[in-house]
Parts: C-alpha cells; sequence; structure tokens
C-alpha cells in the first residue's frame, strides 16, 4: 500500500497535464464549434461547404492519425508543433468537428416561430442570432457538450503515444519500471473516473444555470418589482 | 386601460401615402397549390380590416406576406407609399434585398397566434429589445417605455417574470405590449385569441379594442372572433380560394351578406361559437 505513495505524484503530475491538454482542446474545440457550426447555418454557400469539408474530414478520420500526421507529417514539409502543442490542436480540432454538428443542430432545433417573431421585430440577422437564437441554442448544445467533454478527456490518452506525459503516459512508465501493474492502472482508472466525474458535476450545474436563463427549471427570485426606476 | 395614456405613449407617425397597404396582383402558391391568385386590395391609413374565410383560404398568407415572414411569387405589395417586395434598378424594378425590406418593414407589426415571445427574456426584455437593437433607443428610454406600456395591457407587475410564468392572455398581451413598443403604422393580428383558454380571450380582445380605440394603427386582422371583428372593425373582406368573394363594412356582411359563399361560411362559424 506504501507503495501507492511513491508512484503517486508521478501519477498527479500525468494527470495534472491530462486536464491541461483537456482545458486547451476544449477551449479550441469550443471556438471551432461555434465557427464551423454557425458557418454551416449561415447564408453563404462557401462558408456551409468549409464547414463540411472540416466536420466530414475530423470526424471521419481517426483522432491517432490526425495526431500523428500533425507531429510526425508536418514537420516533412516543415511545420513543426511541440508534442503539448500538437496533441491540443489535434485533439481540439477533431472534437471540433463533434461540436459544430452539435451547435448546428441546435440551432436548427429552435422553432421556426421565434425566427417569425424576429422578423415581425424587425430584428437584423445578427441580432437575431445574438438576442435570440443562440441564447435558446446555447442551453440544449449544453447536454451533449458535456458528452464531448469527457470523450475529450479521455481521449487525451491519445497523446501518450507521442510521448507526452500524461496520466497514461505516466502509468505506463510506472509499468514498465516494474511498479504493481494492477495498482497501477486501477489508480488511474480512478483518477480518470474522478476527472470525469467532476466535469460532470460541473457540466450540470452548467445545465441548471442555463434551464433558468430560459425560464425552465428553478429559476431565481424575482426582484421586487417596486424596486424598478420610475419610468422617465 | 387607460386610453388617453395609450395614445400618449404609442406614437404614430402621420402617413406617407393614401394608400397604408396595396396588395398588387399577388400570387402566392405552395408547390402546386395556389393560395393566393392575383390578389389586388388595398388598406386606408387607420382603417381596421377584418379577413374572415374558412381556413385554406389565404388569410394567414396575406398577413405573413406582408409581414416579409414569406415572399410574394408575383405581384406587388406596398406600405405607406413604399414598395415592399421590390426596388427600382435603372427603369426596372428588382426584387428587393434585405436593406430595404428593414427599412420598409419597420412600419409593420405583427402579434402571433401562439405568441412567440423569447423564452430566454424576461417580459421587460422582450418589450425592449427590439426598440434598443433596431430603434436606437438607449437601454434606459426602451426600458421606461416598455414599462408604460406593460402597465397599460395591466401587466406593469410581470416585468420580471419570464414568459413561462405567465398564462396565456398575459404572454398575448406582452406581444401587444412588444409590438406596440416598436411604433408601427400598421399591425398585423393573425388568430391572436385562436390558442387561448376561452376564458382568457375577453382579456386580450379589451386591451386590443382599447389600442383601437386610442391609436391611429392600421390592422389587419384575422380572427374567428365575429363580435370583435364587428366591433372594430371598419370592413370585413371575405375571402375563398384566394381571392376576395366578397367586401363590406360589418354590420352589412354580418347582417346581410350577399354572397352564397359568404352565408354559408357565416352560419357555420356562428353554430360553432
Amino acid at each position: 500500500m506504501s507503495e501507492i505513495l511513491d508512484y503517486l505524484p508521478l501519477l498527479l503530475e500525468g494527470a495534472w497535464l491530462t486536464l491541461q491538454i483537456t482545458a486547451g482542446a476544449a477551449v479550441l474545440g469550443l471556438v471551432c464549434a461555434f465557427a464551423s457550426g454557425l458557418a454551416a447555418v449561415s447564408g453563404s454557400r462557401t462558408a456551409r461547404a468549409v464547414s463540411m469539408v472540416y466536420v466530414e474530414f475530423f470526424r471521419g478520420t481517426s483522432a491517432l492519425v490526425q495526431l500523428f500526421w500533425l507531429f510526425f507529417a508536418l514537420p516533412l514539409v516543415g511545420i513543426r508543433f511541440e508534442p503539448i502543442a500538437a496533441g491540443i490542436v489535434a485533439l481540439g480540432l477533431n472534437i471540433g468537428s463533434y461540436g459544430s454538428e452539435v451547435v448546428r443542430g441546435a440551432i436548427k432545433a429552435i422553432p421556426k416561430t421565434q425566427y417569425e417573431a424576429t422578423v415581425a421585430l424587425n430584428m437584423s440577422a445578427y441580432r437575431r442570432m445574438r438576442s435570440v437564437i443562440l441564447p435558446q441554442a446555447v442551453v440544449s448544445m449544453l447536454p451533449p457538450f458535456g458528452n464531448l467533454l469527457i470523450e475529450l478527456l479521455k481521449g487525451t490518452s491519445l497523446v501518450s503515444i507521442i510521448s507526452i506525459s500524461d496520466l497514461t503516459f505516466s502509468a505506463q512508465i510506472l509499468r514498465s519500471g516494474g511498479s504493481d501493474t494492477l495498482t497501477v492502472f486501477l489508480v488511474v482508472l480512478v483518477m480518470y473516473f474522478l476527472m470525469a466525474y467532476a466535469l460532470t458535476l460541473g457540466m450540470r450545474a452548467l445545465e441548471r444555470r442555463g434551464a433558468a436563463s430560459i425560464g425552465r427549471g428553478k429559476i431565481p427570485i424575482q426582484r421586487d418589482v417596486a424596486k424598478l426606476p420610475e419610468p422617465v | 386601460m387607460d386610453t388617453d395614456k395609450l395614445a400618449d405613449v404609442v406614437h404614430v407617425e402621420p402617413p406617407a401615402a393614401r394608400e397604408m397597404v396595396r396588395f398588387d396582383k399577388v400570387v402566392k402558391r405552395y408547390g402546386d397549390n395556389v393560395v393566393l391568385r392575383e390578389l389586388d386590395f388595398h388598406v386606408k391609413p387607420g382603417e381596421r380590416i377584418t379577413l374572415i374565410g374558412p381556413s385554406g383560404s389565404g388569410k394567414t398568407t396575406i398577413l405573413r406576406l406582408l409581414m416579409t415572414i414569406e415572399k410574394a411569387d408575383e405581384g406587388k405589395i406596398h406600405v405607406d407609399g413604399d414598395c415592399l417586395t421590390h426596388t427600382r434598378r435603372g427603369d426596372h424594378d428588382v426584387p428587393a434585398d434585405e436593406k430595404h425590406i428593414r427599412q420598409v418593414r419597420k412600419k409593420i407589426g405583427m402579434i402571433f397566434q401562439q405568441f412567440n415571445l423569447f423564452p430566454n427574456m424576461k417580459v421587460l426584455r422582450n418589450v425592449s429589445e427590439a426598440p434598443v437593437h433596431c430603434l436606437g433607443l438607449s437601454r434606459g428610454e426602451a426600458e421606461a417605455r416598455a414599462i408604460e406600456l406593460l402597465e397599460l395591457v395591466g401587466l406593469g407587475t410581470k416585468v420580471d417574470a419570464y414568459p413561462s410564468q405567465l398564462s396565456g392572455g398575459q404572454q398575448q398581451r406582452v406581444a401587444i405590449a412588444r409590438a406596440l413598443a416598436m411604433q408601427p403604422k400598421v399591425l398585423c393580428l393573425d388568430e391572436v385569441t385562436s390558442a387561448l383558454d376561452p376564458e382568457l380571450v375577453a382579456e386580450v380582445l379589451n386591451v386590443l379594442r382599447n389600442v383601437a380605440a386610442s391609436t391611429d394603427i392600421t390592422m389587419l386582422c384575422v380572427t374567428h372572433e365575429m363580435k370583435f371583428a364587428r366591433d372594430v372593425s371598419d370592413r370585413v373582406l371575405m375571402f375563398d380560394k384566394g381571392q376576395i368573394v366578397e367586401e363590406a363594412p360589418p354590420d352589412k356582411l354580418f347582417t346581410q351578406p350577399e354572397h352564397q359563399r359568404t352565408r354559408t361560411f357565416l352560419r357555420a362559424v356562428l353554430e360553432e361559437h
């Protein structure tokens, strides 16, 4: 049992790197998801085509091969990535392609009648998206985004193959160093689970806030109307 | 509701033309189904007209074309002297672009059967959002006016509620305040009480009666509320198969309809109510 204490620091360091890569790729993925998802519902045929190519390419090919491509193939044409950067870019682009479909689907799912109401109020296309469509669509994006985030967290173990010392890589080191494989990997499983569960709890909190923001679920106590500023 | 106050809050600019709305040989098809056949009609400034007719006769389509939610296949629509559907380029008319449509569309407002409030905004924001972004009012001005309007429709205490916390009748009154906040010259009412429980119909119709009594807003109304139509409208148009069958002031049309089609329709509607 005391052996655990010996290798725990290494595993914790690995877990920390895993979280960092997850965070980096999640941010990049979110940006890609919105850029591509909005392009997919835009009026521009070119934007829709670019989005489609992006989604189909990154969703339709293996994330591991994409990572290899970035890390091993691109240097051959002079583009070099640090291993961690390569990991974040590959995983971010990959998860962003799935996220793009989430964004597109959520926007498409907003009832036509909401669109009609914005026309009747003479809103511009930008204002419609910004004030009406996106605030509602984002709420329904949260559960699938939560799924993708956990997929991403677990997917980061791929980067161990390009010798980034994430959680999985650290476990491999301990195994080859003769540590008790059974315990090491059990601890690693538990650590992945705890991180995923923390993300789940975080996403649930966001979902509750999201539901309240569109008047569903528990709504914060209303301000006293009497305290509103007097009409000028 | 204080009608004088409503007239103070809702300023309707004087009309720029003798006809507020004009449909010129307007054709609308859905696939092979012709909904409007070369429809011609006009509405004078301040006039209240009611469109009646069996479902599928094209009444609602007229409102949706006017609101630019749908596009006409042929013909032109004019609003307050401006062409809504076309712009002049050189010496011929081309279909209007979004910029031109927005310019003309600001004169038109609409109230929907299903209210269509924005669920992500509280009541106050529902009413003030478009005036801020589409009329250029400051947030403070827009909210002050929204509060006045909400008080006038009897919802001064609900500014901080979400639409989901309101009854259908309350939601529809918010929708009326929201439409009025944009100072429209023309208001389209598309079966505004059809989705309401019977006991909530009166509160909505009373608000609309007051709007009609105290403003000069031109109104086009699709409704099955014949009593309301009679009270408010100057003219009733009976539609069938995408054309006007008969038109007359409500007292005449409801009591002595000339056309057989109008008679059978009215009999059916009155029996139902």
